[in-house]
């Protein structure tokens, strides 16, 4: 047989058993949705486009833990650690470096890479003292305490590193946005039209990215281990380099999620990385479905929206409203509202065809269901 | 000398009592069901709500945090009814939806009780010595925790809700078989461990500015001596309270209060990648 065109093939890779959405209808209807969120700037005037940024910047923060937690089955609560880290490293190194020359552009790599690599170190700590599945939240979290507490603290003047006052719990502000350079005057991307688009290519790109790892052999031993961290290691595959792999991975998106935050409204406080902002994340991820990159994209922009629409009438209501959302969620719908209504279809749809034929085909394992399938040896 | 002396072991007294109390709660439930309730933080909120307007009220203080301990308690067999009872078998999921309880918690108290209460003062007055004057009440406070855990331990190995706990703990299987109902033990653990935090939340009260979100302060401490200790509160909670007490009392003394977390964080980190399951885990396969 001839072997398939690059495009069938570059298809293929974005398609397997780890997520949802396959063939042309679904690929149809993704170009659809991009399409309309191209052209939504044209309908809205540059301040509500701006303001639109702010929901996709939470999105990376919110694959990278679907990828931590859904894929790998490991729950860390560091996510905003991350985030806030990268968005202190952006701030560092922008109010000291300056804009021009497209250095912003080298801010976000350095924030990216500080967040990477503290997460590769804490993560050694973690994985490789085989840390059970509760421990690493709750050290996660202390971690993420912590380092607000220390972010909280800086108020003095003592606390700066070059030009750039930390500021204790008022936060860090006055730092320059992402500043591409370009032939004829530097474009500075302030929460406009321009900003808009980038952040959405972005998110796009880091998706797509996502749906190929995930369906690549890396994404397939991360489930295994999931489901069966034992079998794995017997398979031979070192679980803790490839959990490793995945929290780095994950830190990595949370961290480019704070550059793009602080880079949009031009400050980062400790508060974005405090206990009720931790549990943000989470929220989004539980809610849409944890364990498919599609229902947590969709559930992460659906519950910012219903989040913002309840802010009107007070933080602390929208908070309790989460908290609600979150508990019921767990008890009612574990695999995650999105991810459940997107299987209800096929799901009524076999129990018909098993009430049909009386004995249904055994191996209907079109629900997503592990699916490990390492297509090599040990690692 | 003798006032240097006096005055570390008073730090690390205070440092030893409050991670004990902290963790005594949260060991509870953890070593049952191994289950870190993440509302831990506003259990002792509550029990510091109660006790404070029990105190306000004219009862006297002991009797207060009586009333704080038995109120926090009761809210935890509640939550375990409605929540914790349908999760058993997901730790996960249980750790995610005690979030979410937590996050109802604090916020419901701010908006029901607004952004806080009068406090009361600390009682019993201060002591002095070489100079430098000690909080009287903070002493009983190290005896109290010293007390919890002897009492803890009568509980445990002493009552027939103690045997039939160790029991549902060792082998739940087999202790259902043998007919105990360990559904009740789970719920009266549950119950006991929210009663614990409580308790801690009414023994510091006076000592602490009533907010909502007064949990979270409490919570780190907790977190990092139950990893440290393990699922046993005896052979875990306590020796971790007294190594990590002595960190905190070290670093707090050297560099202050922030610097004392931030000692007792590394000291988490760099113990569970040599004993990944706890002082307890270590001693326990000693032992056998």
């Amino acid at each position: 047989m001839a072997r398939p065109g690059l495009p069938v093939r570059l298809l293929r890779r974005l398609e397997g058993p780890q997520t949802m959405g396959r063939g042309p209808l679904f690929w149809l209807g993704f170009l659809a949705v991009v399409a309309l969120a191209a052209l939504y700037p044209l309908t809205a005037d540059g301040y509500t486009v701006g303001n639109t940024i702010y929901f996709f910047n939470w999105c990376f923060m919110a694959l990278g833990l679907c990828l931590i937690w859904g894929y790998g089955g490991a729950l860390s609560f560091g996510q905003t650690a991350f985030f806030g880290l990268a968005g202190y490293g952006y701030g560092i190194v922008t109010l000291n470096l300056g804009a021009a020359h497209g250095l912003t552009l080298l801010a976000v790599v350095c924030a990216v890479a500080a967040a990477s690599a503290f997460a590769a170190v804490l993560g050694y700590f973690l994985f490789f003292g085989r840390i059970g599945g509760v421990f690493l939240g709750i050290v996660t979290l202390s971690v993420t305490l912590v380092f607000e507490r220390f972010m909280a603290q800086t108020a003095g003047p003592e606390w700066h590193v070059g030009v750039a006052r930390l500021n204790g719990f008022n936060g860090m502000s006055g730092m320059p946005p992402l500043t591409i350079p370009w032939p004829g005057g530097d474009i500075a991307l302030f929460p406009d039209v321009p900003l808009y688009y980038v952040v959405l290519a972005l998110l796009v790109v880091v998706y797509l990215g996502l749906r190929i790892l995930v369906n690549s052999r890396f994404g397939n031993v991360l489930v295994a281990i999931r489901e069966n961290p034992l079998r794995a290691t017997m398979l031979g595959y070192d679980v803790r380099r490839y959990q490793l792999g995945g929290f780095v991975i994950g830190a990595a998106l949370a961290g480019l999620s704070g550059v793009l935050y602080t880079a949009w409204g031009q400050y980062i406080t400790p508060s974005s990385m405090g206990i009720t902002a931790a549990a943000l994340p989470i929220v989004w991820v539980a809610v849409g479905g944890r364990a498919d990159l599609t229902a947590t994209l969709l559930g992460t922009l659906s519950v910012l929206a219903g989040f913002q629409l309840l802010t009107v009438y007070g933080s602390q209501y929208a908070l309790v409203v989460m908290g609600l959302l979150l508990v019921l969620t767990v008890l009612l719908a574990p695999e995650g509202l999105i991810a459940g209504l997107a299987r209800l279809p096929g799901r009524l749809a076999r129990r018909g065809r098993q009430n049909g034929n009386g004995n249904g085909n055994g191996n209907g394992n079109a629900n997503g269901s592990p699916n490990a399938n390492p297509n090599g040896g040990g690692a | 000398m003798f006032d240097a002396v006096f005055g570390f072991l008073y730090q690390f007294g205070d440092a030893f009592a409050f991670l004990v109390l902290c963790a005594t709660g949260l060991a509870v439930i953890f070593g049952m069901m191994w289950v870190i309730n993440l509302a831990h933080g506003e259990f002792i909120m509550c029990g510091a709500y109660v006790t404070v307007t029990a105190a306000r009220a004219g009862l006297p203080l002991a009797l207060a945090i009586l009333c704080g301990a038995v109120v926090a308690g009761l809210v935890g067999i509640l939550v375990e009814r409605l929540v914790i009872r349908h999760l058993y078998g997901r730790p996960l999921d249980t750790i995610v939806a005690t979030w979410g309880i937590s996050l109802i918690a604090a916020q419901g108290t701010l908006i029901v009780l607004g952004p806080g209460l009068p406090g009361i003062s600390t009682p019993l007055g201060s002591i002095s010595a070489g100079g430098l004057s000690y909080s009287v009440y903070r002493l009983v406070l190290m005896a109290t925790a010293l007390a919890i855990l002897a009492a803890l331990y009568l509980v445990f190995n002493r009552t027939r809700f103690g045997i039939l706990a160790r029991a549902t703990i060792q082998v739940p299987h087999m202790a259902e078989a043998l007919g105990v109902d360990t559904r009740l033990i789970y719920s009266l653990t549950f119950g006991l461990g929210a009663a614990l935090a409580g308790a801690t939340g009414g023994l510091y009260a006076p000592t602490m500015t009533m907010v909502p979100t007064m949990g979270a302060q409490f919570i780190m401490e907790a977190f990092v001596t139950v990893v440290v200790g393990g699922a046993d509160v005896f052979l875990g909670t306590a020796p971790a309270g007294a190594v990590l007490g002595l960190v905190k009392a070290a670093m707090t003394s050297w560099q202050g209060q922030l610097f004392g977390q931030i000692g007792l964080l590394i000291a988490v980190i760099v113990v569970i990648r040599v004993l990944p399951r706890g002082i307890s885990g270590f001693l326990l396969r000693e032992r056998s």
